[in-house]
């Protein structure tokens, strides 16, 4: 087997047995994205000379035996997240070449791991969108089917993960972004409990739903990066005091007496038949792994991508207001006023779903339409997390669909951004909850010769990732020995 | 134009004089070539988050607290969103629904007359940075950006400028007294709004108002509210409307000037900021505040004259200064005469320097005659530039009074014998030619001799001769 081809387990072992160095794997990994990712399109920076001396300090680890699970492994940032010194685009014409003065607290928390970042992938635009389509500055194509978008926002990272071109990528997900693009391309996709990851250093899209989470081939993988990466951050005074972050614990206890729910609402109108078949499949074999399932009901769901849509325009239409080619990035040519200043530099620098989302975020947050949109919407997401709240008295957690379809081609639906929207339904209700879930695959389906990934989503209460782990663990081992 | 009275609400922004700025660990002090006093953070860079510094809501909830304010239980930092250069986010974070301190007042005293101003509320924010111009095109200074502020809004009680400039000293006295800000209008440290309308008198309904801007003196704070009252009398017998708007104060022409009308204002879209979480204060928290209001500058001063009995003009000098008059109640507590620290800690320019025990224990001594009253300037200097403690620093500089009267006896018969034409002097009459003879007695102890025991020794003699 090719070291890119390899989990992060099986890479860590030879690390430490001495059989490959970091440097040898940065190389391995190099030549694998120069190999395919003119296809892919998965990186907007490859950061080469970093990598190498990423992976130098973490040899350095391994020499003196201070060396962890992530030390010399290679990874991608999503590029909405600051390196110090490595250009963070945001995959906006908006920031261009800006080269943050700062690391992001991950970026931190990963270099402190040795882990070796080879470079920055791509997204929807300030991670507006949900096919990558939305990048002002590349196409990427889905590992599993080139003409097919990868999802996204995080597709970048997704795809970089699917097509073997770095161990594990490091994504955000404000209503979906790790969790679809995760099951479109086959991998797995955790967006944790909010508050676990700390904020600071990634480019704000709507602060109260943003978090950054792994994506990786394994789920066991998975829970070693949120060990990595989850710590307390006095810089962001959301991030959670530190509490028990051993994610793996429970990996290979198997699930007798866990309740798991499968709300209904996710699996009615709008879900693809073959969908909503693969996730009841994985239902039985969680069954079989000793899970009791169930069937339950989550009506104040439908609440939640309306509530969802005001409340993240209007956090977006604030965040990205600093965006005024005043102190860095795209500043338009041709001003004769300040007033011309920010209205041809924002116009010119953002793309068509930006502008779109700034203008709905300042809509509802105008004078005489706050208690109409914004005020309602909040009192929704109330509502939702006391439904959760509710369903999770009974359950320990559920299983739905992450996506209604699997992957659709490049270009069928950009210029549809209500259907494109309608995609976001099985994922948002986590982020307006704060909740923690998982997208792991669990088969592909057949279509114009192509075959499409999918995923199921497991979500629990606040806290509950090392339970969500065991399960999805438990899957992922029966559905190996089904194979 | 007696039939016409105003009523006026003052806006009083105050920066707070925290080591740090409110949401960054950048020193919040003014100074600085431009952008050296600013971070990631204060600048507003993408993916940064702003962190509440907890001495600013101290701060905020001790200035409410000597107003007279309710302090809140539950508080919350909200987003006014503007464009403008000197504001890195394009958000102001500030309060909007749930300030920190509500409900408070001023009792203010024109002529003779009281009058109990309300304070609505005060809330927390952060100030801007700095636009400046050049030939070369405008600059943005972000040194300013995140620098604390609280925002005094009162009741529109007033009436006369008179009234406005009595509201604004005793609000810069309180606050200064419980040592938040310096609340210097020149430097920018105090900036004060004025909101006014008129009415007929006797009329208890509001009338369309106007906001007068950028005022910078309580000169010029009285000075516009009777032109600004002027024109809108002038306007309203002419017929005319009055339009919301805000105007600004030209001190040369004397006359408002309108510089934007409402309708065309901002609309601020204010909502929570999700970066923040919300403010809770405890019952304990509200104690500890409770526990460092000082009581008011008069009671203060009473306390000098009547307790201490402190001369007046001495009393009110140290007054002057909150720190001076909070460093002085806590050395005299230390002290048997009171007076005596006073006296020393006001000869003293920079007495705010020293501690109180330091104050106490030279106050002590020289009451004690361990040293003589020129002793203190000397040993606060070597205190200064070598931190030794005072026992020390009298032994070493040779400062302790000589008390053996045995030594001073046979001084002073040295200082007769060798002084005759003195001696002859004193014994004419002339008092005077005393001082000379304990000149020469102190140079032979090297000052270290009590002048009023060695001037009773050598009157003694004298008078036996």
């Amino acid at each position: 087997m090719k070291y890119s081809e390899m989990d992060i387990a099986a890479l860590s072992a030879l690390l430490q047995k001495r059989e490959v160095s970091a440097r040898e794997l940065a190389a391995d990994a190099l030549s694998a994205i120069a190999e395919t990712d003119g296809t892919i399109g998965a990186y907007l920076t490859v950061a080469e000379e970093e990598a190498y001396r990423q992976a130098d300090a973490a040899d350095e680890m391994l020499k003196s035996g201070t060396a962890g699970a992530l030390t010399g492994i290679p990874f991608a940032m999503k590029d909405n997240i600051c390196t110090k010194g490595v250009r963070t685009t945001c995959a906006s014409k908006m920031l261009g070449n800006w080269l943050p003065v700062y690391d992001a607290c991950v970026t931190e928390q990963l270099k402190k791991a040795g882990a070796v970042m080879l470079g920055k992938t791509n997204m929807d635009e300030f991670a507006m969108g949900s096919s990558s389509e939305n990048s002002a500055l590349g196409v990427t194509r889905n590992p599993a089917a080139p003409d097919y978008v990868p999802g996204g926002s995080s597709g970048g990272s997704a795809a970089a993960v699917a097509a073997n071109e770095c161990a594990f990528a490091i994504g955000s997900d404000t209503g979906g972004s790790i969790r679809q693009p995760a099951s479109f391309c086959g991998v797995v996709g955790m967006k944790p409990t909010y508050g676990t990851v700390s904020r600071y250093g990634l480019v704000a899209y709507a602060s109260s739903f943003d978090q950054i989470g792994p994506l990786t081939k394994t789920v066991a993988d998975n829970a070693k990066v949120l060990e990595a990466i989850s710590c307390h951050d006095r810089r962001d005074s959301t991030s959670l005091p530190q509490y028990d972050t051993n994610y793996s614990a429970l990996i290979g206890k198997d699930l007798s007496g866990m309740r798991i729910g499968m709300p209904k609402e996710y699996f009615g109108e709008g879900i693809h038949p073959q969908v909503a078949e693969l996730v009841k499949n994985a239902a039985k074999q969680l069954e079989q792994a000793g899970a009791v399932i169930e069937e339950c009901s989550l009506p104040a769901v439908s609440y939640a991508l309306p509530a969802y849509y005001v409340l993240c325009c209007a956090e977006a239409s604030s965040n990205l207001a600093r965006f005024d080619g005043i102190r860095y990035g795209f500043r338009a040519e041709g001003i004769e006023d300040l007033d011309q200043l920010y209205r041809k530099t924002r116009t010119q620098g953002f793309g068509r779903e930006v502008r779109r989302r700034i203008l709905l975020g300042n809509y509802v947050l105008s004078a005489g339409y706050y208690d109409a949109y914004y005020k309602k919407a909040q009192q929704a997401r109330t509502l939702l997390i006391r439904a959760f709240a509710e369903l999770f008295a009974k359950y320990d957690l559920l299983l739905t669909p992450v996506a209604p379809t699997p992957a659709y081609k490049i270009g069928e639906k950009s210029n549809d951004p209500m259907e494109m929207a309608l995609g976001d339904i099985c994922t948002v209700p986590v982020n307006l909850g704060g909740l923690p879930a998982i997208s792991v695959p669990c088969g592909k389906i057949a279509q114009d010769g192509a075959e499409l990934p999918v995923g199921f989503q497991l979500i629990g209460p606040a806290f509950s990732e090392a339970k969500i782990y065991q399960a999805a663990a438990a899957y992922e081992k029966s559905g190996i020995a089904a194979r | 134009m007696a039939k016409y009275e105003s009523v006026i609400g003052l806006e009083v922004h105050i920066e707070l004089r925290t080591k740090t700025k409110i949401f960054c660990d950048c020193p919040a002090d003014h100074g600085g070539d431009p952008n050296t006093r600013c971070c990631p953070v204060c600048m507003g860079m993408p993916g940064t988050l702003p962190v509440l510094n907890k001495r600013v809501v101290e701060f905020a909830a001790r200035a409410g607290m000597m107003l007279n304010c309710e302090i809140a239980h539950f508080s919350k930092m909200d987003r006014k969103n503007y464009f403008y250069p000197d504001l890195p986010k394009a958000y102001q974070i500030s309060q909007l629904d749930h300030p920190l301190c509500e409900h408070g007042y001023i009792d203010i005293n024109v002529n003779g007359e009281e009058k109990r101003i309300g304070i609505t509320r005060i809330h927390i924010e952060e100030d801007a940075g700095k636009l400046v111009h050049t030939d070369g095109g405008s600059g943005a200074d972000c040194n300013r950006c995140g620098v604390p502020l609280i925002e005094i809004v009162s009741e529109p009680d007033i009436r006369t400028a008179a009234q406005a400039k009595a509201y604004l000293e005793r609000l810069r006295e309180l606050i200064r007294w419980v040592g938040v800000s310096d609340c210097q209008m020149e430097t920018g440290s105090m900036r004060c709004d004025v909101n006014l309308s008129i009415r007929p008198v006797g009329d208890t309904n509001l009338y369309t108002r106007t906001e007068i801007k950028n005022l910078n003196s309580l000169k010029h704070i009285a000075a516009a509210i009777d032109a600004e009252k002027a024109r809108q009398i002038d306007e309203t017998e002419a017929g005319r409307a009055l339009v919301q708007e805000t105007r600004r104060y030209d001190p040369e022409k004397d006359k408002t000037y309108s510089m934007r009308v409402k309708e065309n204002a901002n609309d601020y879209r204010y909502f929570p900021d999700p970066d923040l979480v919300p403010i809770i204060l405890t019952d304990e928290d509200h104690a500890r505040f409770r526990a460092m209001i000082p009581d008011l500058p008069e009671e203060r001063l009473a306390k000098y004259v009547n307790e201490l009995k402190l001369p007046e003009a001495t009393a009110k000098s140290l007054c002057d200064e909150p720190a001076l008059a909070n460093l002085y109640s806590a050395a005299a507590e230390q002290v048997q005469q009171p007076k005596l620290l006073a006296n020393l800690m006001l000869a003293d320019a920079d007495a705010v320097q020293i501690p109180a025990e330091i104050w106490a224990e030279l106050t002590n001594l020289c009451a004690a005659n361990k040293i003589n009253r020129s002793a203190p300037a000397k040993l606060l200097e070597a205190y200064r530039e070598s931190g030794k403690d005072i026992p020390a620093l009298v032994q070493e500089l040779g400062l302790e009074q000589v008390q053996d009267t045995g030594l001073l006896n046979s001084i002073a018969d040295e200082v007769i014998a060798a002084n005759p034409k003195a001696v002859a002097d004193y014994k004419a009459g002339k008092e005077a030619a005393i001082k000379a003879l304990m000149g020469q007695v102190m140079k032979r102890t090297k000052g270290a001799a009590n002048p009023q025991e060695a001037t009773a020794l050598l009157k003694e003699k004298l008078a036996k001769l």
